[in-house]
């Protein structure tokens, strides 16, 4: 007999109950974690998300994609199988997955924290046999601080930046990290501007009542009356690009849990780099992976090898599940290489290459 | 340990200079003498090797998380510094760090490190300080006893800040910091009073710091025979390095750039090898990569330029020698009246007192009875790893700036590539409003289809111009640029690949910066293609051949 949960190529399936989860590829029905590109892929029949989450997720599937909403913590029935959704902690409307049949319960993570975080319900370990987690952060560096402590830090830097009359710039996941930070950080200090990637979500956390400060386009009128003074929260993806240069003299910060390690903030040619993951930290891992009860642990999604490696050597039967994504998940640093600016050497007029 | 953890955390969170200079001020300003001195210590790049063996820390981590050797090493592979993998391995801990000083940190826990014996007292000694202090604290003195302490800035820059601080020219700063420095109270407060040295006797030292302007050859382009009769001429190679002036003194030597930057720390042999020559000698000439008596590529040499302190490996790794070309001072007298053919032999008189293999050396002399023979030599210019041939007057003295007449840099013809033009962007000043700046392209991979065209091919940058077209051509081009505009990228044009050009370019070498691997210096465009199709131009694999053949002429011997 096939396990409850099997890896196919298109993703994990059951078998039993004739339904994906997270596929890459189109299929009949799929059971969706959350919204992010690498977790919910256009094309498939039906889908099944939490209700708390379909705002999001048509945003990213399409008007007319078939999505059927359920609360937490409800099952419903497909075929034999009982199938319910649990708070994931890493986004608005993201869930683990639990499915129980025959008395065997399995559990998939999807993405998710144990950090608080405004912008979605807190995670909830799923008591289960089997508990496939995600390792994006598997590794013993990687430990957070408290949101408070980032988020204090942060509203510091936007105050230093204005007395230096210099724009802060920061650059955020489009959806999740930017909704979290425009949530937790001080809208007192200053005028806010969000990038039309981050702005198309804004709508969905409207009608999911999440509360968020007043935030303005980068309209040029108030893009030149607000240099100085504004916070502007853009995407990885505009690191260099000239939508940037209408701000005027700035200062640059990353927030994503890379940046604990200080050559990824220099490759990223910021000024500052705060720790702030959407993703679960080593500590929350293992303690996650007790609190789950589980006897064996599935390791997706990250740092597979190391963290079913330490789990097989402390006595917990760990094994991996390929995903067809990066290993490095939404929180990717995309560097191109031309991004990567040597601004500690001066140059010598030797150096007059092609700059691109 | 607080104060200068936190001008760390400063000078780490900016990318600007003036920024990191105005910390250093403000910490030099704050802090007690022992600890100005240490922090100088540290941000001139000097280090205190050999403290502790890089597996007492490991052992020490590994004791202190209970975390396998295996993922130790798994994190520092994905963070790439072992000080700062120590700092996120250890556990957050929640008791006050202890009060300690920089100076104390130095001398009762990184000092007393290298003394104690059994590992076991050094592991302890390790994971007390490391309870003693805060995270980033940790990463500090981590950083320090790995021998991997940087915060991005060169000595110029820091002695730049020790002359606001002491309200000196950074001349003088300079002066007073070269020679023989203890990081010590004492010896600090020196750097900051001049101590009875008494910087105003005499001419002042920070004069006698200061290099000389520096003459400058210009491009020749008429004829050589239009310069009179060759045994007028001294005749050397034209090298591909880094002009600079040494001037060796009693207490110190300093070696100055073009660019009046202090490289002294970059080429200790250098500095070291001039300690042969009479004190109050100043010589002008050019710092090759220079092995087996030829120079190795200019990038080698760049590897060296704006490095604070060299590590040893680098010695041996990329040799470097001063090609001494002319003596500027004698003695402490003032040679530039002389004519050029008496200070030649001043300088032949200085250089044979130094050992064979130093790396001071003299510029070799080319003899030429006729132009003819001139241009034989110029024509051997690749083969010598040389940029062409210099001409000086024999009988000129040692001018300021660009006076023209006297000296002259004849250079080969530079290589050339077809390239297509693919993107454009204005330009400034006189050219404003016109699209001058481009940005040319070669093909990926060579035509397949026979003439065909359309077989997917793309167009790799290699290049940017601004120079070399006419007037009347820059503004044929900017109209078909006009026209020809496939996209706008803010300022950029992404244009047609249409018009081909010759570029001309005096070298080529890899580089990972580029999305070539490969990077042309100096390129211009030497002529318009207008019987070229864009099918015509060249592809990456001509430029990646020339890259090989010229890497091979250069290290034939390794
Ligand atoms: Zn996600
Ligand atoms: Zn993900």
């Amino acid at each position: 007999m096939p396990e409850l949960i099997q890896q196919t190529e298109r993703g994990l399936y059951c078998e039993a109950g004739d339904f994906h989860i997270d596929p890459w590829q189109p299929v009949d029905r799929a059971v969706i974690t959350h919204a992010h590109s690498d977790h919910a892929r256009w094309g498939s029949r039906a889908y099944l998300a939490a209700a708390g989450g379909i705002e999001v997720l048509r945003s990213r599937l399409g008007p007319d994609a078939a999505i059927q909403g359920i609360p937490f913590n409800e099952s419903i029935g497909m075929n034999d199988v009982r199938v319910s959704l649990h708070p994931a902690g890493h986004i608005l409307g993201s869930a683990q997955v639990r499915v129980e049949y025959q008395g065997e319960v399995w559990g998939i993570s999807g993405d998710y924290k144990l950090q608080t975080d405004p912008t979605c319900d807190a995670f909830e370990p799923v008591a289960c046999h089997t508990f496939i987690t995600e390792s994006t952060f598997g590794l013993p560096i990687y430990r957070w601080k408290g949101p408070e402590e980032v988020f204090d830090e942060m509203n510091e830097w936007w105050r230093e930046n204005q007395e230096r009359r210099r724009t802060s710039i920061i650059y955020a996941y489009a959806l999740g990290k930017a909704q979290r930070i425009l949530a937790s950080i001080d809208a007192s200090i200053g005028p806010i501007i969000v990038h039309g990637a981050i702005a198309r979500f804004l709508g969905a956390y409207e009608a999911a009542r999440i509360k968020l400060p007043p935030t303005h386009p980068a309209d040029p009128e108030l893009v030149k009356s607000t240099r100085g003074t504004a916070l502007v929260i853009a995407p990885p993806s505009a690191v260099n690009s000239p939508w940037l240069r209408k701000f005027g003299r700035q200062s640059s910060a990353y927030a994503s849990g890379w940046m604990q390690v200080r050559g990824n903030r220099r490759r990223a040619n910021v000024d500052r780099g705060f720790v702030l993951s959407d993703h679960v930290d080593w500590d929350g891992l293992l303690s996650t992976i007790r609190a789950t009860g589980a006897h064996t642990i599935g390791v997706t999604h990250g740092y597979t090898d190391q963290v079913a490696r330490y789990l097989n050597e402390h006595g917990i039967n760990a094994r991996i599940y390929h995903t067809r994504f990066s290993d490095r998940g939404e929180e990717a640093l995309e560097p191109d290489e031309s991004e990567i600016n040597h601004t500690d050497t001066e140059d010598t007029e030797k150096n007059k290459e092609l700059d691109s | 340990m607080q104060r200068f953890t936190q001008l760390f955390i400063e000078m780490d969170r900016t990318k600007r200079t003036s920024e990191k200079v105005a910390a250093m001020e403000r910490y030099f300003r704050e802090v007690p003498s022992e600890d100005a001195a240490w922090a100088l210590y540290f941000l001139s790049g000097r280090k205190l090797k050999r403290l502790v063996p890089s597996g007492i820390l490991h052992d020490a981590i590994a004791q202190i998380t209970s975390l396998p050797e295996w993922i130790i090493s798994e994190s520092y592979q994905s963070v790439g510094d072992f000080a700062e993998t120590l700092a996120l391995l250890f556990p957050q801990s929640r008791s006050e760090p202890a009060t300690i000083t920089l100076s104390q940190l130095v001398s009762d826990r990184m000092l007393r490190l290298r003394s104690i014996a059994a590992s076991k007292n050094q592991r302890a000694l390790i994971l007390q300080t490391w309870n003693d202090l805060d995270s980033t604290q940790r990463l500090v003195f981590n950083k320090l006893i790995t021998s991997n302490f940087r915060v991005g800035v060169t000595q110029t820059l820091v002695i730049r800040a020790l002359a606001v601080v002491a309200d000196v020219t950074p001349a003088i700063m300079a002066h007073r910091f070269a020679g023989t420095w203890e990081p010590t109270a004492d010896s600090y407060a020196r750097l900051m009073t001049g101590g009875d040295r008494g910087d105003s006797a005499g001419p002042s030292i920070g004069d006698l710091a200061q290099p000389y302007p520096f003459y400058l050859a210009h491009p020749l382009m008429q004829p050589p025979e239009d310069l009179g009769t060759v045994n007028d001429w001294q005749i050397e190679w034209k090298y591909d390095g880094l002009r600079a002036q040494l001037i060796h003194r009693e207490q110190s030597t300093l070696i100055w750039s073009r660019g009046d930057e202090l490289i002294s720390g970059a080429f200790p042999e250098i500095a070291e090898a001039a300690a042969d020559l009479p004190p109050n000698t100043v010589l002008d000439g050019e710092i090759i990569a220079w092995e087996d008596d030829r120079p190795l590529p200019f990038a080698l040499l760049q590897r060296r330029i704006n490095r604070k302190q060299v590590e040893a490996a680098l010695w041996t790794d990329v040799p470097v020698a001063f090609i001494a070309f002319d003596v500027l001072e004698e003695n402490g007298n003032d040679l530039r009246e002389q004519p050029l053919v008496d200070r030649r032999r001043k300088l032949d008189e200085l250089l044979s007192q130094l050992p064979p293999n130093a790396s001071i050396k003299p510029a070799p002399l080319l003899s030429a009875r006729t132009w003819s023979d001139l241009s034989q030599h110029r024509l051997a210019s690749r083969e010598h790893s040389v940029e062409g041939v210099m001409l000086k007057r024999l009988s000129s003295t040692y001018g300021v700036g660009r006076k023209r007449g006297d000296w002259w840099k004849w250079k080969i013809d530079p290589y050339t590539v077809d390239a297509v033009l693919i993107y454009a962007q204005g330009g400034s000043g006189r050219r404003s409003g016109l699209f001058t700046d481009y940005t040319f392209g070669v093909w990926d991979r060579p035509d397949e289809s026979q003439g065909n065209g359309g077989d997917g091919r793309e167009l790799v940058p290699v290049a940017k111009a601004y120079s070399g077209l006419t007037d009347d051509e820059i503004r044929q081009v900017d109209r078909f640029i006009r026209r020809n505009t496939i996209e706008k990228r803010g300022p950029v044009r992404i244009v047609k690949p249409e018009l081909v050009f010759e570029l001309a370019f005096e070298a080529i070498q890899p580089s990972n910066r580029h999305k070539a691997g490969l990077a042309i210096r100096f390129p211009r465009m030497n002529r318009w293609r207008t019987d070229k199709k864009p099918e015509d131009a060249d592809t990456l694999e001509t430029l990646q051949a020339l890259l090989r053949s010229t890497m091979r002429e250069n290290r034939e011997e390794r």
